[in-house]
């Protein structure tokens, strides 16, 4: 069943995608300077799946996510500020500094936090359903992860706890077919499709165009409703490319561990083109506009950085505090 | 008139109390609420709160530890058992890496309030899978904090204060105290995280202990008393964070200490005590400190091999007849004996 989205939701999607774009690509330009160090893993090429599942969340709805987790926090509506600051390691970051690029958290939107080993917040994910079944509170906990995290034991360990337990808990597996360098044939056995994989645990699932920010859209919209008439959670695979190396500012096509041809056809599918082009040729907005819009989000981008910059780093004393509450 | 109860009971009162007081306090492990509710500890919890409040859960312990974390951080308290702490292992990515750090990465924006209780086995062939005294492990870990208490005071009192401590608790109880009685009092009482407490006082040496080796610890005292020798017993209760100021108090007193472990000696809890009092207690020390664990090697299963491997009262007793250069006498305890080694006493009859 296809969903009817809104221009003014259309227009909004395309924002969203440019500016978690534009903030990936002025850090990948900026990483050189040697100011924000630590490892950094960015989210260009697959910001349609954050930003259509995102949109699909109420505020008070629940994301946790991974070590590639920048796209994550700005759809969810994570301060850009504290987030650069946080990885300029300075004290006005969403962290204090204490967390870096794969450790982020802005609670005031409900996202809960992203930590870097694979699979880790599945299960943090599963509880928070747990936490909202048991307040009946009405909320959704949405998981972000890989698809090397499908290969994991608290992958399998979670959803089973969750179809238990009928748990309101949406997870996204993003699959960029690659973990670091090693790509899904040597990790997963051929011909295998995850999301009818998971249905054997028991759970819900559909997949869609990871590139295409409408259908990630209509599926989230409909995997929550799933969720909300049926009280039990449900399981949406995206397909979609990393452009950049899977850790730092840099391409690294020159390494040779996938083809060329196949980095070039994903990159046609750029999601920002295609959303871009569909918009143009309904007359929903016009190049004008989305020229606007660059200059809007460039100038948020840049008064962050300067933000960022700006901030004082924390006393070194600070990292003796905060060991418990 | 004092009521007394056993370990055991006194930890099923604690988890009735915290249950009961705060709607935010769940408790689930395997066999919660099974025929033998974890030894009785969780016995009665699930008729009176609830299956929403109190659940047996999948044999998956990597996962339901985060998902206590998850939950914790929207405000419940979990309360995880595992009948022993050997399973717990695989679950140390979920508690190493999220839940000892979640407080500290996010630069203090949200504690992880869970208890994880873990029982420690030894003897009757638990053997090497079934009574690992892992401690120092989770002890190494900053963010966590570790309990071991000894007493049923204490395993009620300790076990409020976990439930309701806004972090990682690691509660490690003995198998080999559960059937132990003392005084408990009715109410709602907590013993500080973080506080040694003195069992007993004395001017010769200072025993260092934790756990069930404290009670082996009060049968090597009494029978060092009847030949003289006064100890003082200092019973941890808490591993991470040690109280060394209470440690450090009795050894400047005394100027001897033996810590007494339950775990293998190398990198153990014991050793760490030893080198905090040599280093900050060197000049106050009459003798080397000397500590009293099991040996490097896995745990055998036959009742043969264990003879050796396990420290009792009489290896105490021995040690601090060797530290204060006296004779001491071990016949009165192996006399007194009435149970095998390799049972803490009649009332254990396997298989657990």
């Amino acid at each position: 069943m296809a969903i009817k989205v809104d221009r003014e939701i259309k227009k909004n999607l395309l924002y969203q995608l440019m500016r978690i774009r534009i903030v990936e690509e002025t850090i990948a330009e900026r990483y050189s300077e040697w100011k924000m160090r630590c490892p950094t893993h960015l989210y260009t090429g697959q910001e349609a799946i954050a930003v259509g599942v995102c949109a699909a969340l109420r505020n008070d709805d629940f994301v946790v996510s991974t070590h590639r987790s920048h796209g994550h926090y700005l759809a969810k509506g994570g301060d850009l500020k504290k987030m650069l600051a946080e990885i300029y390691g300075k004290a006005t970051g969403c962290s204090a500094g204490k967390g870096g690029s794969m450790h982020l958290i802005d609670e005031s939107v409900g996202f809960m936090g992203s930590t870097s080993i694979v699979g880790g917040t599945i299960p943090i994910g599963t509880g928070l359903g747990l936490s909202i079944k048991i307040n009946r509170s009405n909320q959704i906990s949405c998981v972000f992860f890989g698809d090397g995290a499908t290969e994991g034991g608290v992958f399998y360990e979670s959803i089973n706890f969750a179809v238990l337990k009928e748990l309101p808990v949406l997870y996204v597996c993003e699959n960029n077919f690659y973990s670091v360098y090693s790509p899904l044939c040597v990790r997963q056995p051929a011909g295998r499709c995850i999301s009818e994989m998971v249905k054997c645990l028991g759970i819900e699932s559909s997949s869609g165009d990871g590139n295409d920010v409408i259908d990630v859209y209509s599926k989230a919209l409909q995997a929550v409703d799933y969720i909300k008439r049926e009280g039990t959670p449900f399981f949406l695979e995206l397909p979609t490319y990393r452009w950049r190396e899977h850790c730092g500012p840099n391409f690294d096509n020159d390494l040779g561990y996938r083809a060329y041809e196949e980095y070039c056809s994903w990159k046609e599918r750029d999601p920002i083109v295609l959303l871009e082009t569909q918009l143009l040729k309904q007359g929903t907005i016009s190049q004008t506009d989305i020229e606007k819009m660059k200059m809007a989000i460039q100038q948020e981008i840049s008064e962050a950085f300067e933000f960022a910059e700006e901030s004082p780093f924390p006393a070194p004393e600070e990292a003796f505090k905060d060991l418990y509450s | 008139m004092s009521r007394t109860l056993t370990f055991a009971k006194a930890i099923n009162e604690a988890m009735f109390q915290a249950m009961e007081i705060d709607k935010s306090v769940i408790c689930y492990g395997l066999g919660v609420d099974d025929p033998k509710c974890i030894f009785g500890t969780t016995a009665g919890l699930k008729e009176k709160f609830g299956h929403e409040r109190v659940f047996d859960m999948p044999v998956s312990e990597n996962a339901l530890t985060g998902v206590a974390v998850g939950a914790s951080l929207n405000g419940i308290r979990p309360v995880m058992s595992h009948q022993r702490l050997d399973f717990f292992l695989l679950a140390m990515d979920q508690l190493v890496n999220n839940a000892a750090k979640w407080f500290y990465m996010f630069g203090g924006k949200r504690s992880v309030p869970i208890t994880i209780r873990l029982i420690l086995g030894r003897g009757w062939g638990q053997g090497p899978q079934h009574s690992q005294n892992l401690q120092a492990w989770f002890a190494h870990i900053p963010g966590l904090k570790v309990v071991m208490p000894a007493t049923a005071y204490d395993a009620k009192g300790l076990l409020l204060s976990a439930i309701f401590d806004d972090n990682p608790v690691i509660y490690l109880e003995h198998r080999w105290l559960h059937n132990l009685e003392g005084e408990v009092p009715e109410g709602h009482y907590r013993i500080p995280i973080g506080k040694a407490n003195i069992l007993k006082q004395g001017k010769d040496l200072t025993i260092v202990s934790l756990s069930y080796m404290t009670i082996e610890a009060l049968h090597a005292i009494k029978v060092l008393e009847s030949q003289g020798i006064h100890c003082e017993l200092v019973d941890l209760r808490t591993v991470s964070p040690i109280d060394w100021e209470t440690v450090l108090q009795s050894v400047k007193k005394t100027g001897r200490m033996l810590a007494l472990d339950t775990a293998t000696e190398t990198l153990s809890v014991a050793g760490e005590v030893v080198a905090k009092v040599s280093m900050e207690l060197f000049d106050a020390l009459k003798s080397a400190p000397q500590r009293l664990a099991l040996p490097d090697f896995p745990t055998p299963t036959s009742p043969a091999l264990t003879k050796k491997y396990y420290k009792r009262a009489e290896d105490i007793v021995q040690t601090v007849g060797k530290m204060l250069g006296k004779r001491v006498s071990i016949e009165e305890i192996i006399a007194g004996r009435q149970s095998p080694h390799d049972v803490p006493g009649d009332w254990f009859k396997g298989p657990f």
